[in-house]
């Protein structure tokens, strides 16, 4: 059994306890190179189909590439799929800063989804390894009944013994690929021949390390067009991988903020 | 951890690690342990740049940063320096520190955080197969060296090599060794852990790291890489018996998958297996998989599967599936070594809630038989386990479990405790009080000789569990009688099973508590399914007030459970009281009676409701048999068959 399968085993494990201790789950599908990922282990986990919906938070502003492979694959896997809107930007907290305003905004979209659907879990495929705040995560994480994330009082996770029991109103976050790396992302997109978008690979010197919302996301310099290459610039860059992402430069604390009022 | 040192070849559950040339290395995890400042981050520095284990240029940058602060070099701003990437995000996870020494691969388990110690130890210590305990020489052995101590005893990790740090603030005194090294060695046999080795060190100027110096040439043991070279690998998980804690049974198409992660062992398509606890036997059909199945080749420890079985079994999550002749104990009783973190302290009689693998049953604390500060080391008291503290408590469960010592199985032999929704603490199982059922192997159901289709043929209807719940009195008795009778009249083959016929014998043993009345319950729905499965038409009548009793009915008995609830009110029930059982109860006489509490749980979505204050006895089985015919349970023209005899 080698990393990656190691790393598989335990994702697969978390995907199996989700879905026996939850009523009513969903796995919020961001488009990108985690969630695919995450949809990919899912359908491993439950030998093929997704049992509960993916759920798209849709701010609007992302780039078409991302919606034309929503549309494509969410079909091709035969999802779910739930494409929920969010509020216009006037319905966010006016104190933070620009980018962080702009993405706030999937929040207040996430809390209505949480409304109108009733979910007590909502599997996201965050990393420790992308952010300092994410890193303090647990795999089963419990939000308030607003959403929030109390990081000062998180249970204690044992072994694989995970906390379930969300209070009445409030729903858990689960994190499936907490323990990957970027690399072992990558690694795994590749072993599995799992699809990507085309913005991931180099064009004109320049690639995206993450996808966010066209207006406040920028590509990095990099020379890497296939998964190999990218395997090779991860293990020399020190270039960290949300560099391209605007909020989470804008104050040193903006996406704790986001984050403990319930952002991803 | 990518960043700092030569990446590592991948782990593998066994320990060991594939080496290029085919060869492998063992793998060992260990913890470095003991009291704050006694010299814990240096040590870690040391050992990363004696085995080469640092990146180019990480020597140069300590250095500098070192001068920086007008300091002379310091190996202990190594690991600072790795918090501070991981704070800001940079570093991958520095939770697990690796390096090599000649003949091992060490992964070095970081457990920082004072406040949240025992927590980290737990999550960290518990997977480590050695330990470090580190003493300042100046200091001596402290109480959080004595605390550190019980906690590697309480996680079941022997092997610890002791360093006596800082030698050079004593002068390389050999008195000095001597004395912390008969007070550590005695404190640690008397929990009965032996010291692999005691090692004199300074660990900043390298004295006895990787090399004996000068100064400590009086010292003839092994240094601090030579005995963790010494250290053995966990004995591996796949060479211990197969355990498969079942998570989940999917039916997402025509198969039915039983999902688990492999726990130690391992299994393959054809092994027999029993399924514990219940003590059922199947063969492995399958393995399956996704998107290529089934799987063909053997299937290790720390995999997540899905098999199928050759035979269609009750299976429920938190079965244990093993082979045959080495399957894991049946039991209701265990003794567990915990650790507690919740505010309000465990006491006995505490009714909890306990983890095993995905096993969750309600229990009740017996004793608790010891309770230790594990900083003090005496146990205090033995009617509580305060936050923070450990101690050894004797639990009773309320439904069977399979388990394991950890002994035998560090996996298996966990548990956690719930209190509220939230992990309260958790532990190791220390023994297992075996049930009567402790060796399953002479258990293989044998099925019957005839096809269901031969006995449906001849009584015209499909076997089921007819089961009638209502209050005492409601007229439950009554109503399967004369059901029996309508459905053999026709022809079938009803037959009646009584709550209170099933007490006077099966069931003389159980009292009136709650776990009683579900094992009372348990056992009426075996019965009647076992007579469902034969064709028989099982009419259950049993007041079995608790809505969770009859759900467990329904999951044994399947698609051929049909629950009709004798909704009489209850102040009719009373009035009738044929058996005298309200008026003892009014009067104090009869304990645990359900109908005068409000402990009766009525059903929410039974398949028919019937109060018999209002009706006939024969238009209310009218409508029963409507039931069944509708439901699939007798076919549409009744014959009877009586009439033309």
């Amino acid at each position: 059994m080698d990393h990656l399968d190691q790393l598989e085993a335990q994702s697969i494990y978390i995907f199996r306890e989700a879905f026996a201790r939850l009523k009513k789950i969903a796995l919020l599908w961001s488009l990108g190179k985690d969630s695919n990922v995450m949809i990919w282990l899912a359908r491993k986990a439950f030998f093929g189909r997704l049992p509960f919906p993916a759920l798209h938070v849709d701010t609007g502003k992302k780039f078409p590439e991302m919606y034309r492979f929503r549309d494509h694959y969410g079909k091709e896997w035969e999802l779910d799929l739930r494409v929920e809107p969010c509020p216009p930007i006037d319905a966010v907290d006016p104190t933070l800063p620009p980018a962080a305003r702009s993405a706030a905004r999937k929040t207040e979209g996430l809390k209505m989804a949480l409304t109108k659907y009733g979910f007590d879990g909502l599997i996201a495929g965050i990393r420790r390894d992308e952010e300092a705040t994410r890193a303090k995560e647990r795999v089963f994480s419990p939000r308030g009944l607003e959403g929030n994330w109390d990081v000062r009082d998180q249970p204690p996770e044992f072994w694989d013994h995970f906390n379930a029991s969300p209070p009445q109103g409030a729903h858990l976050r689960i994190h499936p690929i907490l323990h990957w790396t970027e690399a072992d992302i990558w690694a795994y997109t590749k072993r599995e021949n799992i699809p990507i978008i085309p913005l991931y690979l180099s064009q004109n010197g320049k690639r995206y390390r993450s996808l966010g919302d066209q207006d406040i996301t920028n590509p990095v310099a990099s020379t890497a067009s296939n998964i190999d290459e990218i395997l090779i610039e991860l293990e020399q860059t020190k270039v960290p991988e949300r560099a391209g992402r605007a909020l989470d430069h804008e104050t040193e604390d903006a996406f704790e903020r986001l984050r403990v009022a319930g952002y991803l | 951890m990518n960043m700092i040192v030569t990446p590592a070849s991948p782990a593998t559950p066994n320990g060991t690690n594939s080496m290029p040339n085919g060869t492998t290395r063992p793998q060992v995890r260990i913890v470095i342990v003991g009291h704050v400042d006694h010299g814990k981050s240096t040590l870690v520095g040391r050992l990363l740049h004696e085995t080469g284990s640092l990146p180019d240029g990480k020597l140069e940058m300590l250095k500098a940063v070192s001068a920086r602060r007008g300091m002379p070099f310091e190996w202990s701003f190594l690991l600072d320096a790795l918090q501070t990437e991981r704070d800001q995000g940079i570093t991958i996870d520095t939770t697990q520190i690796r390096f090599r020494t000649n003949s091992r691969d060490i992964v070095l388990i970081d457990a920082p955080g004072h406040a949240e110690f025992l927590r980290n130890m737990i999550t960290g210590a518990s997977q480590a197969d050695g330990a470090v305990l580190i003493i300042d020489a100046l200091e001596g052995v402290r109480d959080q060296t004595r605390r550190h101590g019980y906690l590697l005893h309480l996680l079941g990790v022997k092997q610890v090599a002791v360093v006596v740090n800082k030698m050079d603030r004593v002068d390389f005194s050999a008195d000095r060794f001597k004395a912390i090294s008969d007070e550590i060695s005695a404190h640690l046999n008397g929990l009965g852990v032996t010291p692999t080795a005691v090692i004199p060190i300074s660990a900043r100027d390298g004295d006895g790291v990787a090399e004996r110096t000068d100064r400590i040439d009086w010292y003839k043991g092994p240094t601090v890489v030579e005995a963790l070279d010494r250290l053995e690998p966990a004995r591996p998980l796949e060479a211990l018996a197969l355990r498969l804690p079942v998570q989940a049974i999917y039916k997402f198409d025509d198969r039915r998958i039983v999902a688990g992660r492999i726990e130690s062992g391992s299994l393959i398509a054809g092994d027999e297996i029993v399924i514990m606890p219940a003590g059922k036997i199947a063969k492995i059909k399958t393995v399956e998989n996704w998107p290529v199945t089934p799987v063909a080749t053997r299937q290790g420890a720390g995999r997540s599967v899905g098999i199928t079985l050759d035979r269609e079994l009750f299976i429920e999550r938190g079965d244990i599936i093993s082979h045959v002749n080495v399957a894991p104990r049946e039991t209701r009783r265990l003794r567990a070594r915990i650790f507690w973190l919740h505010d309000k302290p465990l006491a006995k009689g505490d009714q909890i809630l306990v983890r095993s693998g995905p096993k969750e049953s309600r229990a009740t604390v017996v004793a608790i038989e010891k309770a230790v500060d594990p900083g003090e080391l005496e146990s205090r008291e033995n009617k509580a386990i305060g936050r923070n503290h450990v101690g050894e408590i004797d639990i009773s469960l309320s439904s069977s479990i399979a388990a394991d010592p950890y002994t035998e199985n560090p996996r298996t032999g966990r548990l956690v405790i719930e209190v509220s929704g939230r992990i309260a603490g958790g532990g190791l199982v220390l023994s297992v009080d075996a049930g009567q059922r402790a060796v399953p192997v002479d258990i293989v159901p044998v099925e019957s000789a005839l096809r269901p289709d031969e006995r449906s043929a001849r009584y015209r209807h499909n076997g089921a569990v007819v089961w009638l719940t209502g209050l005492p009195a409601s007229g439950k008795s009554t109503l399967a009688k004369a059901l029996e009778r309508r459905l053999f009249t026709n022809g079938g083959s009803p037959i009646l099973l009584d709550g209170d016929t099933v007490r006077a014998g099966l069931n003389s043993d159980l009292g009136f508590s709650a776990a009683d009345r579900s094992e009372n319950i348990r056992r009426l729905a075996e019965v009647a399914t076992h007579l469902a499965r034969n064709g028989h038409i099982a009419i259950v009548a049993a007041v079995s007030p608790a809505r969770e009793d009859r759900a467990t009915a329904r999951r044994i008995a399947d698609s051929s459970f049909r629950e009709i609830h004798v909704a009489t009110p209850a102040e009719i029930c009373e009035e009738r009281d044929p058996k005298g059982h309200y008026k003892k109860a009014r009067a104090g006489a009869l304990a645990s009676f359900t109908g005068i509490g409000n402990d009766y749980e009525r059903p929410e979505a039974a398949e028919l409701v019937i109060d018999t204050s209002t009706r006939t006895v024969a238009d209310a089985a009218d409508e029963i048999e409507q039931m069944l015919k509708t439901t699939g349970v007798l076919f549409d023209e009744v014959v009877d068959l009586a009439a033309n005899i």
